[in-house]
C-alpha cells in the first residue's frame, strides 16, 4: 500500500507491506521494520526498531490529528493512486469547496449572501455552541455558490453549511 | 445531620457533591434537563427528576421546579454547587421560605457581597484594604475625573453589578474618560439592568490570588490558605494552584486575617472565597467575595487535607467547625487543570459532541473530578468544563512533573479539548519559575504562535513527525472502521485494496 501522508504541512511518501512479525515500511524511501496493533478504538501501539509508541487518533468530520506522546500533529492521508484523492488535492484551489460545521451548534446568522464574492478567511456563517459564537470562515477566495445553513437551525459536525467555488 | 440532599447542578460538581454525600451516608437527589438524562450525575445519584428543557433558564435556573422536586422527594437541604443558582440571594431566600436548608451563606450576606459597591462600602467600614477609588457609583463624569486625578491613571471603570468583563473599561487618559463612562454605563444597564458604575485605580498585570474561608453558624471563621488563579483567559480561570509561588507564610497569614475580617464583616457563614488583586510589590487589595464553593476548591483540599464539601454540609446542619485556625496546616503543592471542551486549533472555541474515546490518567498524586465518560454526548447548552485534573506533590516541582505525566496519559477523542494547552503551560519557563500575572496566558499563546512559525523544529520533533506519518498509514490499514472524511482530505480503507472491505461486508451480511 502506498500513501501520501501530510504531517503538519510536510508531505511524506509511505509504503507499507505485510511481512513476517510485522510490516516492512518505506518512509520517503528509507526502509524500517515496524509492528503495530490497535489496542482499542483510536489507539495504536507502534513498535519501531524496539521503540514503543502509543499513538492516539483524534478524528472529526473535518480533520485528523495524531498524538505522539504529548505532541499533536495535524495529519492528512491520501492514496496517490486514487483518482478521487488526486482530484481533491487539486481541488483545494480550483474546484468547489464545502464549508462544514466543525462542531454541533445552532446557526445564528449568515454573513454573506449566495453568489457574493468572498476572500479566503472571510466569515460565512455564525454558529453558536456553549454560549459562544463562532464565525465559520471561507477556506478560499471565490464565489459563494450555495448556502445550506438556515438561521436558527441546529447543525451537526460535518453538515455542509455552504459551498464556495 | 441531613438524611437527603438535593443537588441543584450538573456536570463534574454535581458528581463531586454526590460523592461527598455517599461518603457521609446521605441520600442524594439529582435534577436534570432534557439533554442531561444520560449525564453522569443522574446515574450516580439515588433519585433523579427532570426539570425541563435544555436552556438553563428553563431548567437549572428554575427555582420553582427545583423547590418542587425538593418538596416531593423530601430533601432537607439543597447544595447549589457553583454557577447557576449558587450566588442567587433570591434562591437562598426561597429555600428558607420553603423550609429547605440552603448549603451556603445567608441571603443577606450574598446580597451584600453581590453588589461590588455595597461590598466596598462594607469593607471600607471594616478597614479592609481595597483598590483605591470610589465605593459608590459615579454621579457624573466630573466626579470620575476628580477621582482619577487623585488615584492616578490608568483607571478602571466597573459595573457595580458586574462580572465576566461586562461593563468594564480601562481608561488611560482624561480625554477617554467621559465616553468610556457612558459606554460602560449603558453596557451595565443592558447586561445587568443596573447602570451603576464605579471607578478604581487600574493595577496593570496584577496577580489574582484568592483566600478560602470557612465559617460555621456559631461565630467561628478560619482561613485555609490561598490559591493562585492568575492564569486566565477571557476572564475565565484555566489553571490554579495552591500555595501561590509568591506568598510566604507571613503574607499568607496577613491575607488570611484580612479574609476572615471580610467574612466577619458580612456575617458570612459556610464556605466562601475572598479574591485579591496583588501588585508587583506584593500589596494585596480586596476585589470581591465569591459566596459559593469554587471550581478550584480541590487544590485547597489537597494542601490542607480537608474535605470542603463534607465541611459545608456539616456547617449547614448546624455543627461547629471541628478545628480552629491553629489546627490548619498547609502541606505540599497542588495544581489544577480545567479540562474544557474547546478546540485549540480554533481559538479555543467550545467543542461539544460525542466522546468516542476516553483514556483517563490515574496513579500517584493525581486526582480527577470528572463529569464525562466514554460514549457521552457533551451537550452544547452549558459551560464547556468537562473535568478537572489535579496534581499533588511534596513540592511545586513534583506536582508539575506528576501533572505532565498524567496529561501524557490523558486522551479524549470525538471532541476537541484543551489538554495540549496544559502541556504548553507546564513546560513554559515563566510558569516553572512562577512568574505569573493575569496577562500571562495571552502572552504565552502569542509567543507560541510566533515560535511555531519562526523557529526550525527540533530534531526530536522531526523524528516524531515521521512516527506520526507511519502511524497514520497503519491506522488506515488496520482499522477497517476508519470513516472516510467527507471533504476527501483523509482517505480511509475505501481506497485500500479491499480485503478488509470484503471481510467487513461478509460480516455485515452474516
Amino acid at each position: 500500500m502506498v500513501y501520501e501522508v501530510i504531517v503538519g504541512g510536510k508531505p511524506h511518501r509511505l509504503e507499507l507491506e505485510k511481512a513476517v512479525g510485522g510490516w516492512e515500511c518505506r518512509l520517503n524511501g528509507q526502509p524500517v521494520h515496524i509492528d503495530a496493533v490497535i489496542t482499542r478504538r483510536d489507539v495504536l501501539s507502534l513498535l519501531v526498531d524496539g521503540h514503543a509508541y502509543e499513538i492516539k487518533r483524534e478524528q472529526t468530520a473535518t480533520d485528523l490529528h495524531l498524538w505522539v506522546g504529548s505532541t499533536r500533529f495535524a495529519v492528512e492521508l491520501r492514496d496517490p493512486r486514487s483518482l478521487r484523492s488526486r482530484q481533491h488535492a487539486a481541488g483545494d484551489e480550483k474546484g468547489p469547496r464545502k464549508i462544514l460545521a466543525p462542531m454541533p451548534g445552532r446557526v445564528v446568522r449568515l454573513l454573506v449572501a449566495e453568489n457574493s464574492e468572498v476572500e479566503a478567511g472571510q466569515g460565512i456563517v455564525v454558529v453558536e455552541a456553549m454560549k459562544m459564537q463562532n464565525e465559520i470562515k471561507s477556506p478560499k477566495k471565490g464565489v459563494v455558490k450555495k448556502i445550506l445553513a438556515t438561521p436558527g437551525a441546529a447543525v451537526n459536525p460535518g453538515d455542509v453549511l455552504a459551498i464556495v467555488e | 445531620m441531613f438524611k437527603k440532599i438535593l443537588i441543584a447542578n450538573r456536570g463534574e460538581i454535581a458528581v463531586r457533591i454526590i460523592r461527598a454525600c455517599r461518603e457521609m451516608g446521605i441520600a442524594t437527589v439529582a435534577v436534570y434537563s432534557d439533554v442531561d438524562r444520560a449525564a453522569l450525575h443522574v446515574s450516580k445519584s439515588d433519585e433523579a427528576y427532570p426539570i425541563g428543557p435544555a436552556p438553563a433558564a428553563e431548567s437549572y435556573l428554575r427555582m420553582d421546579k427545583i423547590l418542587d422536586v425538593a418538596k416531593r422527594s423530601g430533601a432537607e437541604a439543597i447544595h447549589p454547587g457553583y454557577g447557576f443558582l449558587s450566588e442567587n440571594a433570591k434562591f437562598a431566600q426561597a429555600c428558607a421560605d420553603a423550609g429547605v436548608k440552603f448549603i451556603g451563606p445567608t441571603p443577606h450576606s450574598m446580597k451584600l457581597m453581590g453588589s461590588k459597591t455595597s461590598a466596598r462600602q462594607e469593607m471600607e467600614k471594616a478597614g479592609v484594604p481595597f483598590v483605591p477609588g470610589t465605593s459608590r457609583g459615579l454621579a457624573s463624569a466630573e466626579e470620575g475625573e476628580q477621582v482619577a486625578e487623585r488615584v492616578g491613571y490608568p483607571v478602571m471603570l466597573k459595573a457595580a453589578a458586574g462580572g465576566g468583563g461586562k461593563g468594564m473599561r480601562l481608561v488611560h487618559t482624561r480625554q477617554e474618560l467621559r465616553s468610556a463612562l457612558e459606554s460602560a454605563q449603558s453596557e451595565a444597564q443592558r447586561s445587568f439592568g443596573d447602570s451603576e458604575v464605579y471607578i478604581e485605580k487600574a493595577i496593570v498585570n496584577p496577580r489574582h490570588i484568592e483566600m478560602q474561608v470557612l465559617a460555621d453558624e456559631h461565630g467561628n471563621t478560619v482561613w485555609l490558605g490561598e490559591r493562585e488563579c492568575s492564569i486566565q483567559r477571557r476572564h475565565q480561570k484555566v489553571l490554579e494552584e495552591a500555595p501561590s509561588p509568591i506568598v510566604d507564610p507571613d503574607m499568607r497569614r496577613r491575607m488570611g486575617e484580612v479574609a476572615v475580617k471580610v467574612a466577619q464583616a458580612a456575617n458570612y457563614t459556610n464556605a466562601g472565597t475572598v479574591e485579591f488583586l496583588v501588585d508587583r510589590e506584593k500589596n494585596f487589595y480586596f476585589l470581591e467575595m465569591n459566596t459559593r464553593l469554587q471550581v478550584e476548591h480541590p487544590v485547597t483540599e489537597l494542601t490542607t487535607g480537608l474535605d470542603l464539601v463534607h465541611l459545608q454540609i456539616r456547617i449547614a446542619s448546624g455543627e461547629k467547625l471541628p478545628f480552629t485556625q491553629s489546627g490548619v496546616g498547609i502541606r505540599g503543592h497542588a495544581i489544577e487543570c480545567r479540562i474544557y471542551a474547546e478546540d485549540p486549533d480554533n481559538n479555543y472555541f467550545p467543542s461539544p459532541g460525542k466522546i468516542t474515546v476516553l483514556l483517563s490518567p490515574s496513579g500517584p498524586g493525581i486526582r480527577r473530578d470528572s463529569g464525562m465518560y466514554e460514549g457521552w454526548n457533551v451537550p452544547m447548552d452549558y459551560d464547556p468544563l468537562l473535568a478537572k485534573l489535579i496534581g499533588y506533590g511534596t513540592d511545586r516541582q513534583q506536582a508539575i512533573m506528576r501533572l505532565q505525566r498524567a496529561l501524557y496519559e490523558y486522551f479524549v477523542a470525538g471532541i476537541k479539548t484543551n489538554i495540549s494547552l496544559f502541556q504548553r503551560i507546564l513546560r513554559d519557563a515563566d510558569f516553572q519559575v512562577g512568574k505569573l500575572d493575569t496577562g500571562y496566558l495571552d502572552r504565552l499563546l502569542a509567543k507560541n504562535n510566533q515560535a511555531a512559525t519562526s523557529h526550525a523544529p527540533e530534531p526530536q520533533f522531526e523524528a516524531m513527525e515521521t512516527i506520526a506519518a507511519i502511524a497514520a498509514g497503519m491506522f488506515a490499514v488496520l482499522d477497517p472502521a476508519s470513516p472516510v472524511s467527507k471533504n476527501g482530505n483523509t482517505v480511509g480503507p475505501a481506497s485500500v485494496p479491499s480485503n478488509w472491505k470484503q471481510k467487513g461486508r461478509s460480516e455485515a451480511l452474516r
